[in-house]
């Protein structure tokens, strides 16, 4: 359900009926189907998945490393088939992998991508300057990119991306394969960027929180095609309502409360086949009102919960899966995660 | 949707201007050769091989040429100076696959350049390791008694740069059809390295071998340079070698450049 995105504003990326198909093994595999999107001007939109959902192929056909096999594309102005110079020239992009050269020193691997975008000499130094500071890259700037940290390749990355100020960043499963503690530090610098430039950011990914905390707007993507746009907030209150938790003495009990609240007892046997989930919008307000309905029935509740949906509830209930599973098998950084182009 | 309008500022970003082949091949130039620049010693790196074959292999031949110091080294070094050439830019592929490896090839081809700039800066590169490493091994012979003429080194150098354009650009090539295949391009690279290095007659005459040797040689470009840098590193500018390995430097560049540049426009 593709949603109708920034009303009245100019649009950074529009995509009509874009589909890439690959040859792989003697089969087709049709890897994005018939893809509908727009993007705009300064929105900050995720674009959440599971590994080989499409997001890696779709993103790399608006920024003109794949040829669409049909559908058309328009990203920063310019026709991602008739003028895909146009395209290089307007974008900035951050892959999976680390894209500084191992054996170039970081300040050199700076200067030499501002020369590739046309930038001039002083320029370039003066950029460069300003986003070794601003990534907290002072330190390693004379030291090679395979002496760096994985938190420090990815903000040169970063770096690397934004040295001709593109109006729009693609950000490719950034934050992949970091610990927890480079990943918050990369969030941090990303929101900061966005704040102080207002660029459109365009980052696919697998990791829930990283859509929930970081995008106004989330596009879940599934064997190919988007199965829901919308903001997190929006997605979660539509597509799931909170979960209400009652955990009662026996499982006679919760089977008698799973019956008259219409939930779901955890699991046959155990400490699970005790445990109810209810699902309720407003689970804050349903809560007490359950736990009365359940003592006027003469059931007793032993301890209960509620807490709001995550992206996690609103892909398991379109899709029937966990991404957060999926998430927990992610490829390390580098790594691809969709096939190779026939 | 409810508007789709581009984007009011697209094709003005801020700073950037259109970019030309020129501009393109020096900027891949300069970064490729910023490493070198950085760390100089690893120029010696590709060097060492010909400095074994040098040091081990010369004094065999001057074995078995009765003691004659000199003259080996006159028939030798100028093959040293090939094998020089031919080792450094064979293996400069294994770069490109790393960088296709890791993501690094990838940024700049979604960077504005153009795609033969991408390969012909990068192949240009090889020639400045390749001078400096064949300066290095005529200056390391001259005390054991080589005689050079440097105008004829100056021609012969300018000959193997061409030369090591296009075969840098072919072993570009062979990396960008292995992508993650690291073992298909070191097989490639190792059945075709020794087989083309004995069959040029750089180490040891194939005056005497068998006709099908001396077939292979004749198709073997390698076989010309070496003619070529013989006569040139002499000072015999009139010798027809060096208009045939003239013509084998720039046949197996315009082919390393031509197959190179579309092996990368289909790269990407």
């Amino acid at each position: 359900m593709p949603r109708e995105a920034g009303l009245m504003t100019n649009q950074m990326i529009t995509a009509q009926g874009l589909t890439k198909t690959f040859r792989s093994k003697g089969q087709t595999v049709e890897a994005v189907r018939s893809l509908d999107l727009a993007v705009g001007e300064g929105e900050l939109v995720a674009f959440l998945g599971p590994n080989g959902a499409g997001k890696s192929t779709t993103l790399r056909m608006l920024t003109t490393l794949l040829p669409p096999t049909s559908g058309d594309a328009v990203v920063a102005g310019c026709d991602v088939r008739r003028d895909p110079a146009g395209v290089r020239r307007r974008i900035g992009y951050v892959g999976q992998g680390s894209s500084g050269g191992h054996t170039q020193r970081v300040r050199d691997e700076l200067h030499a991508q501002g020369a590739f975008y046309g930038l001039g000499r002083r320029e370039t130094r003066t950029r460069a300057a300003e986003l070794i500071e601003s990534l907290e890259l002072g330190q390693v700037a004379n030291r090679t990119v395979q002496s760096l940290s994985g938190g420090q390749k990815r903000r040169l990355d970063i770096a690397l991306g934004l040295i001709h100020r593109p109006e729009l960043l693609f950000l490719d499963e950034p934050s992949t394969g970091l610990d927890p503690h480079s990943r918050a530090n990369l969030w941090q610098h990303i929101v900061e960027l966005r704040r102080a430039t207002g660029t459109t950011i365009f980052l696919t990914t697998h990791y829930l929180d990283e859509a929930d905390r970081l995008a106004e707007r989330v596009m879940v993507m599934d064997h190919g095609s988007v199965i829901a746009d919308d903001t997190a907030w929006a997605l979660k209150e539509s597509l799931a309502g909170d979960r209400v938790t009652l955990t009662f003495e026996s499982a006679t009990d919760a089977s008698a409360a799973a019956a008259r609240l219409g939930g779901e007892i955890d699991g046959a046997d155990g400490a699970s086949a005790r445990v109810v989930t209810v699902t309720a919008p407003g689970g804050d307000r349903a809560l007490p009102r359950y736990i009365r309905e359940l003592a006027d029935a003469g059931i007793d509740v032993a301890a209960a919960t509620h807490r709001q949906p995550t992206l996690d509830d609103v892909f398991l209930a379109l899709t029937g899966r966990s991404l957060r599973d999926e998430a927990a098998h992610a490829a390390p950084i580098g790594e691809a995660s969709e096939p190779v182009a026939a | 949707m409810t508007t789709t309008a581009p984007a009011a500022s697209a094709g003005t970003t801020a700073g950037t201007r259109p970019t030309g082949f020129v501009r393109d091949t020096a900027a891949v130039f300069v970064r490729e050769s910023k490493p070198l620049v950085r760390d100089p010693f690893s120029v010696m790196f590709s060097l060492v091989q010909p400095l074994v074959f040098l040091g081990l292999f010369g004094p065999l031949l001057i074995g078995a040429a009765g003691g004659d110091v000199a003259g080996t080294l006159q028939w030798f070094v100028p093959g040293i100076l090939v094998m020089v050439a031919l080792f450094g830019t064979a293996s400069t592929g294994a770069n490109l696959l790393f960088e296709m490896q890791t993501g690094s090839h990838e940024r700049t081809l979604v960077a504005p350049l153009s795609r033969s700039a991408l390969l012909v800066g990068r192949a240009l590169k090889e020639v400045v390791p390749l001078v400096i490493q064949g300066t290095i091994v005529v200056v390391v012979a001259v005390p054991f008694g080589f005689a050079v003429d440097v105008a004829g080194l100056a021609v012969g150098l300018v000959i193997l740069a061409v030369f090591g354009i296009g075969f840098g650009a072919l072993s570009y090539t062979l990396a960008l059809s292995c992508r993650n295949r690291d073992w298909m391009f070191w097989m490639v690279h190792q059945t075709l390295l020794f087989p083309l290095m004995i069959l040029s007659g750089m180490l040891l005459p194939l005056d005497d071998g068998p006709d099908w040797m001396k077939v292979a040689a004749a198709v073997n470009p390698l076989s010309y340079l070496v003619g070529a840098e013989r006569a040139l590193l002499a000072g015999d500018f009139g010798d027809p070698a060096v208009v045939g390995g003239a013509i084998a430097a720039i046949v197996t560049c315009a082919i390393g450049v031509v197959v190179g540049v579309r092996a990368m426009r289909r790269a990407s």
